[in-house]
């Protein structure tokens, strides 16, 4: 009889430790990422009309990270140029990806935080490094810590270790990974992939040092990357190859899909690409086959269970807003007169702040007084004054 | 409500009475007016008018239809007014008449600041910056090169009797571009954001497919009643938008609201105290007939004429009719008739060639028959063309019109622009000259933008008057009116304020050869390699004699000669 009982108590305690080990188990399955919030960092850096495919680009990935469920406040977008309000645009307020204008990638609910002059190197650096002027507005900055996880995508005209923006300066390897470095020692991220769909585009991470970092490329070293197929309505092509083939693949992603890395880095192989795309996950900490693809372009939110409780009983007690009693006899506002004519005509003229004299007119009264104080000496002072 | 209030005092009846919340109004309107070339005008207005108090130490936290980063941005930067707008194209006033809110090229902002206000620089700089984050818009680029302080023109459009221009800002960018992500904040902050009400006609891909496209947003402080003894914010919206009848119409003088918009109304926003559409029909029935018929007729006075409009109440549920949708279609009937000729109108233009000097022309025309009156006439122009004021003439008909007010500030480099503001009389069925000649300054070559070559803008001219006007203007403020013709506060009877905005300049500066700096590096190290390398080589080279090596018969021949033991050749 005691053997049964002790028996059951053993075989309970050995159930209730299983059972704890395997939710463990599946709740560290749930946590294995590391990170609890997504970032995206999406760079258009041409100019110009005929670089219509470049905006189309960001454009698509922007399309397919909000779909997987970052928000906008999570994205800093960034097109040097407009391209759906053209006054060339034949089908303005649109941007298409595909010809016979199949798919419109600039949609009615677009929120760009850098364009036109704002996208700068100055400004992409400032973004990332986080080192932005005080009064920037929070929609313009990179607001990541160290569990972020950050998408960063840049497309334009590059060539063997710089990539040029706006046609009118560049950004070296060297510096982007410097960069990187900078945001790996003020913790800025946790995982960061960078896709990059230029010309020699695998230069651009040639140079890079910090861990955690798995990046992408569209074309090796002295490889162009081409662009898919004109349209013959707009007159300019409309995407290029490696990010047509990157938004087939992504429009099949859904947010609760199980595809990881290595399913990327076959994208757009050599026979649709004619390019050769390039990977580098030496930096990486984890196997790529273990990383999701929602880990960097879809956001979930991770939750952590706590077992405090919060105390809510205590009733919130409404502050009393004290009406304005007090002015029994309020003042009689009017409009103002929008063009006083008479008074216009009257207006004396603003008292000008007094400043003290330049230098320049110090200069010119010492250099008198000097000619005047060598010419007549100081003895005879008195007999001038 | 009530039933809380009820539980709450059942259970503690120490707990205070939940206080009634400030009065709130929203109401939204559309107003449809044809244009005789066959164009269609709509313009929307949506007004929030909140009894609040902004500016008083207790801060604001319940919003309701107000939008919170607004109310926010009025408090922390004690705004008194703000007026800013996005457009894309420019209001041609002699074929389309005078816009019911008029607005130039680009992205305009203009602030009055409260007077607690210690720097008004610094707040102007991160009022604008802020700003450039809610709306999308590249409104970091104002700063001391581009803004003015106006001392007559832009009085504030609210109510106030101190009027310290040391508070007042006005900015243009007449380069901002206007596209679907400067509309999509926009829309947000509405109450009823894009899914009810007019609002859901707002659809980006007809409304930048026109030739004018305007968004604003208005805050001012109004009047609640006839006393004027409380004030309220108001916060106005609005959307001005003409459609080409052959760009958007098919060449076919028959518009409608799908045709327009592709959209069709179902329902009125139901956060709106009202909600209405209005056409105007004064030269109805010569000229078109417009369907569903409605029996509802308006008068305003508005724009010195006094209009009739069938109006269209969306908050009655059979206006939509059996089909619960209403798509309103004017057609034309006749091409005939004369449109009423706007009394004021301005052009600018640059005339000179080359790019040294050049000349700003600024035509005002006053087309009434027999009365002039005064305008005021607001010039900015960038420190990088230098104004020769010496040469300022106003010429009217011929005759020298000496301005009665003349208020100039002149440029400094790289510091803040130049700013002219006359007042000018308009003679009578005239035009009034005013010609300025410049030079053009040659800017360091970081300052050159990406795209040097296609230009620099200089801003509209902005001329404000008051016009006088056929009918007798409605001086009470405070009476039921629609929103379009209760935007500018008239004082008196005889005229109407109207504000008229030029063309943008496009001028083009000596721009140099930005590959000069290559050019020049390239040229020196290649020197430089040259002249040190052959100077070093010589310097520090020393010569040697050295044997030629044998060829290979040689070599062989002395292999064996050395197996010999005889001396080597």
């Amino acid at each position: 009889f005691t053997l049964s009982i002790y028996l059951s108590i053993y075989l309970s305690i050995y159930l209730s430790i299983y059972l704890s080990v395997c939710l463990s188990d599946s709740a560290g399955q749930f946590f294995s990422s590391g990170h609890t919030n997504n970032w995206a960092v999406l760079v258009c850096t041409s100019r110009f009309w005929f670089n219509y495919r470049h905006v189309a680009n960001t454009l698509s990935v922007y399309r397919s990270v909000k779909r997987l469920g970052i928000p906008d406040s999570h994205i800093v977008l960034m097109l040097a140029d407009d391209m759906a309000c053209n006054h060339r645009n034949p089908k303005p307020a649109t941007v298409f990806s595909h010809k016979n204008m199949e798919l419109n990638v600039y949609g009615d609910d677009v929120e760009v935080d850098y364009r036109g002059y704002e996208v700068t190197v100055e400004n992409f650096l400032r973004v990332l490094t986080g080192r932005l002027p005080p009064s920037t507005p929070r929609s313009k900055r990179l607001l990541s810590d160290d569990r972020s996880n950050i998408l960063i995508y840049l497309t334009g005209h590059g060539g063997n270790g710089f990539l040029k923006f706006q046609d009118s300066e560049e950004i070296s390897n060297v510096e982007l990974a410097d960069a990187f470095e900078q945001m790996w020692q003020k913790r800025r991220y946790n995982e960061l992939l960078f896709i990059i769909d230029t010309c020699q585009g695998a230069s651009m991470y040639e140079r890079f040092y910090s861990p955690n970092l798995m990046a992408l490329a569209s074309s090796q070293v002295g490889e162009d990357s081409l662009s898919h197929q004109p349209d013959l309505a707009i007159g300019v092509h409309l995407m290029d190859r490696y990010t047509f083939y990157l938004l087939e693949f992504l429009e099949d992603i859904h947010p609760a899909s199980k595809a990881n890395m290595n399913d990327l880095f076959k994208v757009c192989p050599k026979s649709q690409c004619v390019s050769t795309p390039g990977h580098r996950t030496d930096l990486f900490l984890r196997d790529p086959g273990s990383v999701l693809i929602t880990d960097f372009f879809g956001s979930v939110r991770k939750v952590e269970i706590t077992t405090e409780a919060i105390d809510l009983t205590d009733p919130i007690k409404e502050v009393e807003e004290r009406p304005a009693n007090g002015d029994v006899h309020k003042e009689m506002h009017s409009y103002v007169d929008q063009l006083p004519v008479s008074e216009i005509i009257h207006q004396k003229p603003k008292q000008k702040d007094w400043h003290p004299p330049d230098g320049f007119i110090l200069g010119l009264w010492t250099l008198i007084l000097l000619v005047f104080f060598q010419t007549y000496g100081v003895k005879h002072l008195r007999h001038i004054f | 409500m009530s039933k809380y209030a009820a539980a709450q005092k059942q259970a503690e009846p120490a707990v205070l009475q939940p206080t009634p919340q400030p009065k709130d109004d929203f109401q939204e309107e559309l107003v449809v007016r044809p244009l005789h070339s066959g164009d269609i005008y709509a313009s929307f207005q949506f007004r929030t008018l909140w009894e609040t108090d902004f500016m008083r130490g207790n801060k604001v936290s319940h919003y309701r239809l107000f939008p919170k980063s607004l109310g926010q941005v009025i408090s922390k930067f004690s705004v008194r007014e703000l007026h800013i707008s996005f457009t894309q194209g420019y209001w041609r006033t002699m074929q389309w008449g005078q816009p019911y809110l008029p607005s130039p090229p680009g992205a305009e902002l203009w602030v009055w600041f409260q007077d607690s206000v210690t720097d008004v620089d610094a707040t102007w700089k991160e009022l604008t910056n802020v700003l450039s984050g809610i709306f999308c818009a590249s409104l970091n680029f104002i700063d001391s090169t581009n803004t003015v302080q106006p001392s007559a023109s832009f009085k504030p459009l609210g109510i106030g009797n101190v009027t310290d221009h040391r508070f007042l800002r006005y900015a243009t960018l007449p380069r901002e571009i206007v596209c679907t992500e400067n509309l999509t904040p926009w829309k947000k902050l509405l109450p009823c954001g894009s899914k009810a009400g007019l609002a859901v006609l707002l659809k980006s891909e007809k409304l930048f497919h026109s030739s004018f496209h305007s968004q604003a947003v208005h805050i001012r402080p109004v009047c609640q009643d006839w006393q004027c003894k409380t004030t309220s914010w108001e916060l106005r919206q609005t959307l001005n938008v003409v459609f080409d009848l052959h760009n958007s119409g098919q060449g076919k003088r028959e518009w409608s609201l799908f045709k327009m918009f592709s959209r069709t109304l179902t329902e009125a926003c139901p956060l709106a105290s009202s909600s209405k559409i209005y056409i105007d029909i004064t030269d109805n029935p010569e000229q078109f007939e417009l369907s569903p018929a409605t029996s509802l007729l308006s008068q305003a006075m508005v724009l010195g004429d006094r209009r009739t409009f069938s109006v269209y109440d969306l908050t009655q549920q059979d206006t939509f009719g059996s089909v619960r949708s209403l798509n309103l279609l004017i057609r034309w009937k006749s091409t005939e008739g004369d449109m009423l000729r706007p009394l004021l109108h301005a052009e600018r233009y640059v005339a000179g060639y080359g790019l040294q000097t050049g000349e700003i022309h600024t035509l005002m025309y006053n087309h009434h028959p027999y009365r002039s009156f005064p305008v005021l006439l607001l010039d900015s122009v960038p420190w990088y063309l230098r104004l020769y004021i010496h040469t300022l003439t106003v010429t009217s008909k011929g005759k020298d019109n000496k301005p009665s007010y003349i208020h100039y500030q002149p440029s400094k480099d790289r510091v803040r622009p130049h700013l002219l503001e006359m007042l000018v009389q308009l003679p009578p069925n005239s035009v009034t000259e005013v010609t300025v000649q410049f030079e053009r300054a040659l800017l360091k070559w970081t300052e050159y933008t990406p795209d040097p070559n296609h230009g620099f803008y200089v801003g509209s001219s902005v001329i404000s008057s008051l016009v006088p006007s056929t009918v007798a203007m409605d001086t009470n403020s405070t009476r039921e009116r629609p929103l379009f013709s209760s935007f500018f506060p008239c004082k008196e009877e005889s005229s109407y304020f109207v504000r008229v905005y030029t063309e943008p300049l496009l001028v083009n500066l000596p721009t140099p050869d930005f590959s000069m700096p290559y050019n020049v590096i390239c040229l020196t190290c290649t020197v430089v390699a040259v002249g040190y390398g052959s100077l070093y080589n010589l310097l520090t080279r020393s010569f040697q004699i050295e044997e030629p090596s044998p060829g290979l018969a040689k070599r062989i021949a002395n292999v064996i000669r050395k197996m010999r033991g005889v001396p080597p050749l």
